[in-house]
């Protein structure tokens, strides 16, 4: 057996696999860069520096300067930060609420789960990024009107996918047993179907966390989520965009970092989905 | 024909959907804070124009019954007007559908075109090294943003290549498929990543099928298994994933259409959010969900011709 005379948690890395542990070591990195942006980042992400305007990659600037004269490594760096905040905080409050409401939905059925079926078919007859922008339309441009948004139209594939595992958990021996014992409904539905309901559903926010994030980005890009001069890798390619002919560098690597993060959800979902969902 | 007997009950079923839509776009609108009538006619609007408008959209009721005026007027064909354009939102509407139908169009043409041989290859050489770079590649190209990929692009065919239009949408047909290439194909490879996925699953449990083996037994040689028997039945799960897409690839569109200045419905709608004509936002994200609906609704009957054991 691989592995045997090593300490106790590196045997259990060896059998994650080259999936999960290469979806781990991004997302990895990326946490690390992302705390640590002030320490690693060679230069200031948003001061000005007329003498290093476009420059293209070199020993000094790897990823070159922008026609501000800012080094785009360093603010890819910081951009970290607020990408990775985006998809954390962008899957976490659908999931709160989802979760919630498709437990609730699952364990009550009749009208309640007929009226919350109904609004999760109206919200999902619109395609994502139209009701984002729209409820962004209402609340002004920013980080916290997406964040809103997301929580208003986010929640309904989880739960979607929790209700399904509830309705067929519910019926099973330990829950009629608990039942029986006399426990509160809040204590069945949270502590006795919830945990078990929630394998899939913790699949799924890995590849959750890839569409936040490309949503997140393309909304900055728009103009309609984070606002410049904040080192956000959407706004970098949307301000890069009119020197593309002269600078390709400026656009290429924030994009890069994007295609990056998200590969390490992906790969991590792809991974977790095999070791979790085996038996289904 | 029994099978086709949902074309006529489903749009019944519809019915709440399309309400649900409705309402959502009426209280998106009302939740703009600020005086509807203002909000409808833009800031410099004469008392008269805010008189008649109030009478017309029942603004002066309660809000249910503002609901109806809105049901009514939309019966009518009548979706505000543009504060910015200064014309009818339903033929402004009108006139931008085609740059983006034909996007998606040819995002959808495109993906096929790249996917069915991509899952191919990895499905008949599973475990190999092929199917691993399929693999790998499918995983990357889900995570790629459409506005950077639009941008990477431009950047390889328009600038250093110069072989194709980096903007706009042309005049006569030939033009217009030149303008499409790069914009499609940035609607067309994240497509793919998914559709390949869904494929190379469906064609390797094809090729394990009892179709598969009484079509080898028949003495068929596998290429023919393959194209003729495993290659049609994993297209049909594929039409039904293109409709659950369909959202996702409008949501695209949206952020290509500003990458590449296509004049189409998604433009229109970041234009109108820039410049606060609320009318327009409403009625696009209302032709958009629709469409969405109606698409939905289409693809359920191809599936049902081409595959006849499907029923709804």
């Amino acid at each position: 057996m691989p592995g045997r005379d090593l300490p106790p948690g590196w045997s259990a890395w060896l059998r994650c696999g080259p999936m999960l542990q290469t979806g781990l070591v991004l997302l990895l990195a990326f946490v690390l860069l992302a705390i640590f942006a002030e320490q690693i980042a060679p230069y200031d992400p948003i001061a000005h520096n007329p003498n290093a305007r476009l420059l293209p990659p070199s020993m000094a600037h790897p990823f070159g300067t922008d026609n501000f004269g800012r080094d785009v490594l360093s603010r890819v760096i910081w951009g970290t930060r607020i990408d990775l905040q985006i998809a954390l905080i962008g899957v976490v409050l659908p999931f709160l609420i989802g979760t919630i409401i498709g437990t609730v939905a699952g364990f009550f059925g009749s009208w309640v789960d007929a009226v919350f079926m109904r609004a999760i078919d109206v919200v999902l007859a619109f395609p994502f990024l139209v009701l984002l922008l729209s409820i962004i339309t209402i609340l002004g441009p920013g980080l916290g009107s997406f964040y809103i948004a997301m929580a208003l139209v986010g929640w309904v594939s989880y739960a979607r996918l929790i209700r399904a595992q509830i309705l067929v958990l519910r019926t099973q021996d330990f829950a009629v047993a608990a039942e029986s014992l006399g426990f509160s409904r809040l204590r069945i539905m949270f502590r006795h179907l919830l945990p078990n309901a929630l394998a899939g559903s913790l699949v799924f926010v890995m590849s959750d966390a890839v569409l936040v994030l490309l949503s997140g980005a393309s909304i900055s890009y728009l103009g309609l989520g984070v606002q410049p001069p904040a080192a956000e890798w959407g706004v970098m390619v949307a301000e890069a965009q009119a020197f593309i002919s002269q600078a390709w560098w400026i656009s290429f690597f924030p994009g890069l970092a994007i295609v990056l993060l998200a590969f390490g959800f992906s790969l991590t979902g792809d991974a977790l989905a095999d070791l979790l969902l085996v038996h289904e | 024909m029994r099978r086709y007997r949902f074309v006529l009950f489903r749009p019944l079923q519809l019915v709440p959907v399309l309400a649900g839509i409705s309402i959502i776009t009426f209280i998106l609108v009302r939740m703009i804070p600020g005086d509807p009538a203002r909000i409808l006619l833009g800031t410099r609007a004469t008392p008269t124009a805010i008189a008649n408008i109030r009478a017309r959209y029942g603004l002066d009721e309660p809000m249910w019954v503002q609901y109806l005026y809105f049901l009514k007027n939309l019966g009518a064909g009548e979706m505000g007007v543009s504060t910015l354009y200064k014309i009818d939102v339903l033929p402004l509407i009108a006139t931008r559908i085609e740059p983006t139908l034909a996007l998606v169009l040819a995002g959808v043409v495109l993906a096929l075109v790249f996917a069915v041989p991509s899952a191919a290859i990895s499905a008949r050489r599973q475990g190999r090294a092929s199917d691993h770079v399929v693999r790998i590649l499918s995983t990357v190209a889900i995570g790629f943003p459409s506005f950077w990929l639009g941008v990477v692009l431009i950047i390889l065919f328009g600038v250093n290549l110069g072989w194709l239009p980096v903007s706009g949408y042309g005049e006569t047909v030939v033009d217009k498929l030149v303008h499409l290439v790069l914009p499609g194909l940035t609607i067309a490879l994240p497509l793919t990543a998914v559709l390949t996925r869904s494929l190379r699953a469906a064609m390797i449990a094809g090729l394990q099928s009892d179709i598969a083996t009484a079509a080898r037994a028949r003495g068929l040689p596998e290429r023919l298994v393959f194209w003729r028997h495993v290659v049609p039945n994993a297209l049909v799960p594929t039409v039904n994933l293109l409709a659950v897409n369909i959202g996702w690839l409008i949501g695209g569109t949206v952020v290509v259409e500003n990458v590449f200045a296509v004049p189409g419905l998604g433009q229109l709608m970041t234009r109108g959010i820039f410049s606060r004509d609320y009318m327009v936002v409403q009625g696009v994200a209302l032709a958009f969900a629709c469409a969405t609906v109606m698409i939905n609704f289409l693809a359920d009957i191809i599936t049902v011709a081409m595959d006849p054991r499907v029923e709804l």
